[in-house]
């Protein structure tokens, strides 16, 4: 609380950037939590740094790395060819370090016989194609859809990535956060969803296949951090030039076992493979 | 003796209290139009700007559209799409079914219990009803919601076998648990207030308690009881946080009442908070905002109406 104050005054009284020890990570909505989580338990070791986060969307962040505003911008994607050639007129030289791994589980009830989908399955469950589990191999019951609801990032990543861009079935209901989804699919005997894959208490995941000749790979984290698992995504800060100073003590502590450790807390995967 | 109580010279204070009192009661209305301005300002882009129109025109927001070539014209809310779609069709019926279900619900259970706590009950009984029954007026909305979502959803899906486990009927239901205590107390009070000079008139006449309150105190208190009705029908439209956790807000256009829905209010407290300022789908968000301010603005002026009606038909007077 205190911590909170006095970051509140120091925004307040001092004009952006005039007190040295202040860090900006601007960008990813997805990222904005896991950030917030990061800067508080490095404040708490790093006394004399402020580490002031922001939400606002990848691009925003980006647009704000280029513009100087942000220095350091979190982001869910790589930057387009576009943001590319600005930052390149600007003189920004864009510092790619990856702090984190997102995997999206696909959730099932614990009952449900499934054990694998392939990505065009899941493509056609979502999109209202595939409308009964006995299409998949399962019994004759119709399948319920939850996702997430469309200001969601994970709904954004999921509908380009998984739907190639197409509508999400209108009868797929959206909850308003993973809790809520895995909540849902465990009480529904029917029920599908996606979200973190940190939740397997009280749902089952589907083993995920690329196509139908594919080998099956569970959401796990060694499956995420070395690539196989196929629905995930590398979460990204990026800098103007090599991190110096205060910026690359955060960076290289995010890097360390005790930002992994609020890594893991947050529900992603650390990029090393442990 | 003076021909005066009050001395003269006191007078512009008078005046100065006087104003004071007309500001404050003015304070509520101006507030009112001001909130309205406000939000009808933050939709007048659907009506003037080009750019908007493109994504959602009156007409887009209102008539089935065709999306792609080879299927059929649909209404549609998906905002987040490549191809953002606005029909405001899927939100508005879920809406009006919400409220439907939560007045079937509650508007028996809320009269009959009125009439049993104004005219049957003893004076002990009355005076643990009422309170009890008023005190869910007092159950926060994201409670009740939070009822509906965990327990309600579960027990209507084992008993009726639904499909969905969120839907509407279930969100309908602990909507109909928030306006009881609105439609009960305003009939209560409104069959109490019925002259004792009635009552008493009608037992001389040998009418039995019964008689009494079917013929004679139910028609009397009839407008109040419709007053009520309405009140709570307007809540109902306007609820937000119950239908937002209990009816799985899927946008579906269906007559089914065992489907999920999305509600206007519902959608704007789900996708304002992150939707891009003076975009589209910003404008249209305040667009149902002012939709649903139009929409329970004329449901009380047609209740008031009905209201002075009865008033005039069963009391003879106009007030």
């Amino acid at each position: 609380m205190l911590r909170l104050f006095s970051l509140i005054s120091v925004l307040l009284f001092l004009p952006q950037g005039a007190m040295a020890g202040q860090i900006t990570v601007k960008g990813s909505d997805t990222m904005v939590r896991l950030c917030q989580r990061l800067a508080e338990e490095y404040m708490k070791s790093h006394k004399q740094t402020v580490i002031q986060v922001s939400g606002g969307g990848s691009s925003s962040g980006i647009a704000a790395l280029i513009n100087g505003a942000t220095r350091v911008c979190a982001s869910s994607r790589l930057l387009t060819d576009a943001e590319t050639r600005t930052a390149a007129t600007k003189g920004v030289k864009v510092h790619q370090v990856v702090v984190a791994l997102d995997g999206i589980a696909i959730y099932l009830h614990k009952s449900n016989p499934i054990a694998d989908l392939t990505l065009g399955q899941l493509r056609d469950i979502y999109t209202d194609r595939i409308t009964n589990w006995k299409e998949l191999g399962g019994p004759d019951r119709p399948i319920i859809l939850y996702g997430r609801e469309n200001n969601s990032g994970t709904y954004t990543y999921f509908q380009k990535q998984i739907l190639g861009g197409e509508d999400y079935a209108e009868r797929c209901e959206p909850l308003p956060g993973t809790a809520a989804v895995v909540h849902a699919v465990a009480h529904d005997v029917n029920g599908i969803g996606y979200g973190g894959i940190a939740w397997a208490t009280t749902i089952r995941y589907a083993g995920i296949k690329v196509n139908d000749s594919a080998q099956t790979v569970l959401p796990n984290a060694a499956n995420v951090s070395d690539r196989s698992y196929p629905i995930s995504r590398e979460l990204h800060f990026f800098l103007n030039g090599e991190p110096t100073g205060e910026t690359k003590e955060f960076i290289d502590w995010v890097l360390s076992p005790a930002g992994e450790k609020v890594v893991v807390e947050s529900g992603y995967v650390p990029v090393r493979a442990k | 003796m003076t021909p005066y109580q009050f001395k003269p010279k006191s007078r512009w204070r008078e005046f100065l209290g006087e104003k004071f009192i007309a500001v404050n009661a003015f304070a509520a209305l101006i507030a009112i139009l001001l909130i309205f301005i406000f939000i009808f300002k933050e939709a007048t882009p659907i009506f003037t700007n080009g750019e908007v129109q493109k994504e959602a025109s009156l007409n887009k927001m209102t008539f089935k559209q065709q999306f792609q070539p080879d299927k059929p014209a649909k209404w549609s809310w998906q905002p987040n799409s490549d191809l953002p779609k606005y029909s405001l069709w899927p939100l508005f019926l879920g809406t009006i079914k919400a409220a439907i279900i939560a007045m079937l619900f509650a508007a028996p259970l809320a009269i009959g219990a009125a009439i049993y706590s104004a005219e049957f009950a003893s004076r002990r009984m009355r005076e643990i009803i009422k309170p009890v029954i008023e005190l869910l007026a007092g159950i926060p909305s994201v409670v009740l919601g939070f009822f509906a979502l965990i327990v309600l959803a579960t027990f209507l899906q084992d008993v009726f076998g639904l499909t969905y486990r969120l839907n509407i009927l279930n969100a309908g239901i602990a909507l109909g648990l928030a306006i009881i205590p609105i439609i009960f107390t305003v009939a209560e009070d409104a069959m109490n207030s019925v002259p004792t000079s009635l009552r008493d008139a009608a037992r001389a006449l040998g009418a039995n308690p019964w008689q009494v309150s079917f013929t004679m105190v139910l028609p009397a208190a009839l407008p109040g009881i419709a007053a009520g009705v309405v009140l709570g029908f307007g809540r109902a439209i306007g609820e937000t946080m119950i239908v937002l956790m209990a009816s799985g807000n899927a946008a579906i256009v269906s007559a089914s009442f065992i489907d999920s829905a999305r509600t206007l209010s519902a959608t704007i407290a789900a996708e304002l908070a992150e939707v891009v300022f003076g975009s589209a789908h910003y404008n249209v968000l305040f667009f149902i905002g002012t939709v649903l301010f139009l929409f329970t603005f004329v449901i009380n002026l047609g209740g008031e109406l009905v209201l002075q009606r009865l008033k005039i038909r069963f009391q003879g007077k106009l007030t």
